[in-house]
C-alpha cells in the first residue's frame, strides 16, 4: 500500500530520536576488553622498531599487539592488497598504527599507549604528487618503480589536432584540497567471540560485506567464521569503508587473541588521522570552443593525491575519466587521469566520488567560456549539453532513459530568475558593503558502480504465518533511510500495510553479498532486488491460491491489504492467504537478485556505455561578497534533480540539503592542511564543516522522470545532490567581485576588491 | 557534620546520584554513559566543538564534554533519556523531528533536541534565523540543517498555539 506523499517515514527514527538507538560504541558486553592504537610521529621511514616492554607492564593491560601476532595477512585491500593494518618494517604515513594496546580499562591502555617506544630512520617524505611523477622523485611504494598508481584515459577523436584549428581556446587550471568525512560518530568496533568459534563484530561500517573481508583477512579464516551486524551508523558519505574495516579487523583481531570481547572506538583525533580522506586534484584544461558556441576539442590532465595506499582510488579516477567533461556532448577528448602515490594521507571514496573536483573545473570553465562568447551561460550549456538520443564523451548514446539535462536547468533558472538576476550582478563594483552575484551549475551523472564494479544484489522476503512479513536485501543503511525505502517498496509492491513488516537486522550470514551500499546505488539496486523478490512471491502465491479465489493463477492481485481475484468479489485478507499457504505447505517465501544492466569500457580509449543510467541536476546559488572583509555569505539556494522517481520525498529532500551542504562546506570552509605529509590539526574546531547559521534556507525541486532501467523506476540522490554547488558558488562569487577562484577552498582576498 | 550530609550528589533525570572521588574527577559525559550507561549522549568529538555531548545542566543546554562532574554537584542534569514519558509518547520535539524528517545518521538528533528544548524555554516563537542561532553549535554532517529547522518550528507551534 502507498504511503500517503508528505509524510514522512523511517523505521528507525523513533529509536534515534529517543536516545535509545544502540550505536557501535553504546554497546557493552559482559568481560569486555578496551582496545587503543598506537600511532609514530614518523611520516615516512623505515627499519621501525617497536618496543612494547614498558606499556605490556603497565597496569591493567592485558596484551600490546603488533604486526609479528597477526596470524593472517597484515595487508589487504579492496583492489590492490596493499594496506597496511599494523606496520610492519615501514612507515608510509601519520595514520600508520603500529601498536595495539588492550586493557581491562579504556583509561589503562590509553596511558599504557604512551609506554610504546617506537624508533625508525625517517626517509624523506613525498608529498607533491607532480614532483613525485619526476624521475628523480624517490619512490613511496616499493612493491613498483615508480610513484604512478594508476592512469585512466580517454582518446575521442583527435583532440590535439582539433584544438589547432577553434576559433576559441580556452586553457585553465584548478585545484581542489583533501576534504575529511566529518561523519560525527567517529569509527568504532565490539567485536565478540563466540563458542561455536564465529567472530561476530558491531561495528560503524558502511559495508559489511568488506568488513568481513578485511576481518578475515586479518585473522586467516574463512568468510563463514565472521558474522558482521552492522548497529546503526552515525554517517558514513563513502569514509566508513576501509579505515572502518580495518578498526573492525584490530578489535576482532584482539578479541581472538584474548579470547573475549573487545571494544575499540576511535576519538575524533584518530579518526582524522587514520581515514582516508577525498583525493585532491589538479585539473587542467584546454577547450576548444567554435564561434557557434559549440565545444569541438578537450584536452585535460588530471593528477590526484592517493596517498601511500590504493584503496579505491582507481574507481575514483574513473568516473573523473568517464564524466571527464561534465554533461557536454564533445566529439574530441584526450584526457589523462593520473594518481600519484605520496605519504600524504590515505584518500579513498567519498560521496561524489571523482566527481565534484571535475564538475569544479567544467562548470566554470561553461561560464568563462560564454562571456568569451558573448552569450548567456545558460545559452552555451544548451548548445552543449547531452540531449535525448545524443551521445556522452564516452560514445554512449543516451537513448534508454529521459535526458532531462534542459528540463532540469530551465526549472532552476526559473526558480531563482537566473537571467534577469544576472544582469544585477556587482562584478566587483557596488554602492553600499555588499557585492551581489548569482551563480548556476549542471551535471549529469552516471548512477551506481557502472564499468567500474560488479553491480548485484539480492533481497528476502519470508512471510509468517501471522500475517507478519519479514525483509531483508544486501545494501546497508547508513542513515540515509536505505531500509524505509525498502520497506516502503515492498508495501507498495506487494499491496500491504507498512506495519507489516520488519527490517530483519542484517547480518553477512543471512543475505548474500550485496555489494557496497555507495555510489548511489542503494536505492535502485536494493530496489531493483526487491522487485525481483516480490515479483517471485506473487507467482508463488497466485499459484497456490487461485483456487480459493476461483480464478486463474494470472488474475490473481495484490491490494489494500488483500489477495484478490479478476473482481473484488472474490478476496480474502493478507492474514487469510498466509493461513491458507501453510495448510497447503506452501513457504510464503522469496529470494530475489537483481543484476545492473550491461555496461562496457574500452580501458585504451575509454570509450563505452559507462552507467546504465543517469542522473540530471542543476543547482544554483545566490550570496553576497563583503568587500572589507571579503566574506562570503550564501543567501539563496535552489536544487533540482531527475531521480526518475521519489519514493520517501522527506528523504529525498533531505539528503539533497545535507549533500548540498557538504559541498558548501568544501567550497567555503573544508581544508584539513596537510603540510609535508603532517596534520596542521586533528580536531573539528579547525575542520570546520557548514554550521547551521551559515546556510541560507535552500529549495529543493524533485524532478521525476521514471526510469525504466531501473525495476522501481527510482534512481538516486545521495551523490548528485554534493556535486555541483561548489562550481556555482565560484560562478556566483566571480559574477559578484570580478575576480576567477580557481581553487577549493575559495578564499576572497578583500585586498583584490580594491 | 555527618558524613551522609557531605556525599556530594548529581540529580540525573530526577534521580539523585551520589558520587565517589573517582567519579568527581570524570568528566561528565564519560560518567553519562560509562557510569549511568545513559548512552543517548554521544560522543563527536570530545574537545567542544561538535555538540553531541549536548545535556541540559540547569535547562541550559551545555557540552557535558566539557564538563567536570565536580563542576555541577548538586545541579539538574537531563540528558535524552529524561525525556521519555511514563506511557511511552514522545515530546512534542521529539515528534516534530521525526515528522519533518529532521533525523537521518540520528547522532547529533539527542544533542540538537536539547538544544532545541532549551531554546524554546527561552524563546517560545523563534523565527527560523534565532532557531539557527539556537542550533549553531550542534553540528550535522547528514541534513543540512533545513528540516531540523522545520522541526524546531513545528515544535514551537505545538507547544505554544
Ligand atoms: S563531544 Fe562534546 S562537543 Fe563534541
Ligand atoms: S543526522 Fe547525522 S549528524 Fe545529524
Amino acid at each position: 500500500m502507498k504511503i500517503p506523499s508528505g509524510k514522512v517515514f523511517r523505521n528507525d527514527a523513533y529509536a534515534k530520536v529517543t536516545g535509545k538507538a544502540k550505536y557501535s560504541d553504546d554497546l557493552k558486553f559482559f568481560n569486555m576488553a578496551h582496545a587503543v592504537p598506537v600511532y609514530s610521529d614518523y611520516i615516512h621511514a623505515e627499519n621501525l622498531q617497536v618496543d612494547t616492554g614498558a606499556a605490556e607492564k603497565s597496569a591493567g593491560v592485558l596484551k600490546v599487539i603488533t604486526a609479528a601476532d597477526v596470524p593472517g595477512s597484515i595487508r589487504f585491500g579492496q583492489i590492490d592488497q596493499d594496506y597496511c593494518m599494523f606496520a610492519e618494517k615501514k612507515i608510509m604515513c601519520a595514520g600508520d598504527v603500529v601498536a595495539l594496546v588492550v586493557a581491562e580499562q579504556r583509561s589503562q591502555a590509553l596511558s599504557a599507549a604512551e609506554k610504546v617506544v617506537i624508533s625508525a630512520d625517517p626517509l624523506p617524505v613525498v608529498s607533491d604528487p607532480e614532483a613525485a611523477l619526476s624521475p628523480e622523485s624517490p619512490i613511496v611504494r616499493e612493491i613498483e618503480n615508480s610513484n604512478l598508481m594508476n592512469h585512466h584515459k580517454m582518446r575521442r577523436g583527435d583532440a590535439p589536432q582539433e584544438l589547432k584549428n577553434c576559433d576559441i581556446v580556452l586553457q585553465e587550471e584548478f585545484s581542489t584540497q583533501f576534504i575529511e568525512h566529518a561523519y560525527m560518530e567517529p569509527e568504532s568496533a565490539v567485536c565478540v567471540p563466540r563458542q561455536d568459534g564465529v567472530m561476530e563484530v558491531y561495528g560503524s561500517m558502511q559495508h559489511p560485506f568488506s568488513t568481513r573481508r578485511f576481518v578475515g583477512a586479518l585473522l586467516g579464516e574463512p568468510l563463514s567464521h565472521i558474522e558482521v551486524y552492522q548497529p546503526p551508523t552515525g554517517g558514513g558519505f563513502g569514509g566508513k569503508d576501509d579505515t572502518a574495516a580495518i578498526v573492525c579487523a584490530r578489535a576482532a583481531l584482539a578479541a581472538r587473541l584474548l579470547n573475549r570481547p573487545v571494544k575499540l572506538t576511535y576519538t575524533r583525533e584518530w579518526s582524522i588521522r587514520e581515514s582516508y580522506k577525498r583525493h585532491p586534484y589538479r585539473l587542467n584544461y584546454k577547450v576548444g570552443i567554435e564561434k557557434s558556441g559549440r565545444v569541438k576539442a578537450v584536452q585535460v590532465r588530471m593528477i590526484s593525491d592517493g596517498g601511500p595506499y590504493l584503496s579505491v582510488s582507481p574507481w575514483v579516477n574513473w568516473r573523473s575519466t568517464a564524466q571527464c567533461f561534465g554533461p557536454y556532448t564533445v566529439d574530441n577528448v584526450h584526457a589523462d587521469v593520473l594518481c600519484v602515490a605520496t605519504n600524504n594521507p590515505v584518500t579513498g571514496a567519498m560521496r561524489g566520488f571523482g566527481a565534484p573536483q571535475v564538475n569544479f573545473a567544467v562548470e566554470q570553465i561553461s561560464d568563462i567560456a560564454a562571456e568569451r562568447l558573448g552569450i548567456s551561460p545558460l545559452e552555451y550549456r544548451r548548445i552543449n549539453m547531452v540531449k535525448q538520443d545524443g551521445e556522452t564523451v564516452t560514445g554512449q548514446v543516451l537513448d534508454t532513459h529521459t535526458v532531462s539535462m534542459e528540463q532540469v536547468m530551465d526549472r532552476v533558472a526559473g526558480e531563482i530568475a537566473y537571467e534577469e538576476k544576472l544582469g544585477r550582478c556587482s562584478r566587483g563594483t557596488s554602492e553600499g558593503d555588499e557585492l551581489y552575484g548569482v551563480g548556476l551549475s549542471i551535471s549529469y551523472r552516471g548512477s551506481s558502480l557502472g564499468a567500474e564494479g560488479m553491480d548485484f544484489c539480492s533481497s528476502v522476503i519470508n512471510c509468517q504465518f501471522d500475517g507478519s512479513i519479514l525483509l531483508e536485501t544486501g545494501i546497508h543503511e547508513n542513515g540515509q533511510g536505505a531500509e524505509s525505502v525498502m520497506l516502503m517498496l515492498l508495501a507498495e509492491q506487494l499491496g500491504v500495510r507498512l506495519d507489516r513488516i520488519k527490517y530483519k537486522r542484517s547480518s553477512t550470514s543471512n543475505v548474500p553479498d550485496g555489494g557496497t551500499t555507495v555510489a548511489t546505488r542503494g536505492t535502485i539496486m536494493g530496489g531493483g532486488a526487491v522487485t525481483a523478490a516480490v515479483q517471485k512471491l506473487k507467482q508463488l502465491m497466485a499459484d497456490n491460491l487461485y483456487d480459493v479465489l476461483q480464478c486463474r493463477p494470472e488474475e490473481v492481485r495484490f491490494a489494500d491489504d488483500h489477495v484478490l481475484g479478476p473482481d473484488s468479489d472474490s478476496k480474502i485478507t493478507w492474514d487469510e492467504a498466509m493461513q491458507h499457504l501453510f495448510l497447503k505447505r506452501v513457504y510464503p517465501y522469496a529470494f530475489g537478485s537483481f543484476q545492473a544492466p550491461d555496461v562496457s569500457w574500452d580501458e585504451e580509449t575509454g570509450q563505452g556505455d559507462a552507467y546504465f543510467t543517469y542522473v540530471y541536476s542543476c543547482q544554483a546559488v545566490e550570496l553576497t561578497v563583503n568587500k572589507s572583509t571579503g566574506k562570503i555569505k550564501l543567501q539563496n539556494v535552489v536544487a533540482a534533480h531527475d531521480i526518475g522517481r521519489a519514493v520517501n520525498r522527506a528523504m529525498v529532500l533531505g539528503q539533497m540539503y545535507g549533500g548540498i551542504t557538504q559541498g558548501i562546506g568544501m567550497a567555503l570552509s573544508e581544508d584539513l592542511e596537510i603540510e609535508n605529509g603532517k596534520f596542521a590539526h586533528l580536531d573539528l574546531n579547525h575542520y570546520k564543516i557548514p554550521k547551521a547559521r551559515e546556510l541560507p534556507e535552500m529549495t529543493g525541486i524533485i524532478v521525476e522522470n521514471p526510469d525504466p532501467q531501473s525495476p522501481s523506476k527510482a534512481k538516486g540522490i545521495g551523490e548528485p545532490a554534493l556535486e555541483l554547488i561548489a562550481p556555482a558558488i565560484a560562478n556566483a562569487v566571480y559574477n559578484a567581485t570580478g575576480i576567477r577562484y580557481r581553487d577549493m577552498p575559495l578564499k576572497v582576498n578583500p585586498e583584490d576588491l580594491k | 557534620m555527618s558524613a551522609e550530609q557531605t556525599t556530594p550528589v548529581l540529580t540525573v533525570n530526577g534521580t539523585e546520584h551520589a558520587l565517589t572521588e573517582a567519579e568527581l574527577n570524570m568528566n561528565l559525559l564519560d560518567y553519562i554513559r560509562e557510569v549511568l550507561n545513559l548512552t543517548g549522549t554521544k560522543n563527536g568529538c570530545g574537545t567542544g566543538a561538535c555538540g553531541s555531548c549536548t545535556v541540559l545542566i540547569d535547562d541550559a543546554a551545555r557540552r557535558s564534554c566539557l564538563t567536570k562532574v565536580s563542576s555541577v554537584v548538586g545541579k539538574r542534569i537531563a540528558t535524552i533519556e529524561g525525556f521519555e514519558r511514563p506511557d511511552g509518547s514522545l515530546h512534542p520535539i521529539q515528534q516534530a523531528f521525526i515528522d519533518a524528517g529532521a533525523i537521518q545518521c540520528g547522532f547529533c538528533t539527542p544533542g540538537m533536541v536539547l538544544s532545541a528544548y532549551s531554546l524554546l524555554l527561552k524563546n517560545k516563537h523563534p523565527d527560523r534565523e534565532e532557531i539557527r542561532r539556537g542550533i549553531n553549535t550542534n553540528l550535522c554532517r547528514c541534513t543540512g540543517y533545513q528540516q531540523i529547522v522545520d522541526a524546531v518550528e513545528q515544535a514551537s507551534k505545538m507547544m505554544y498555539p
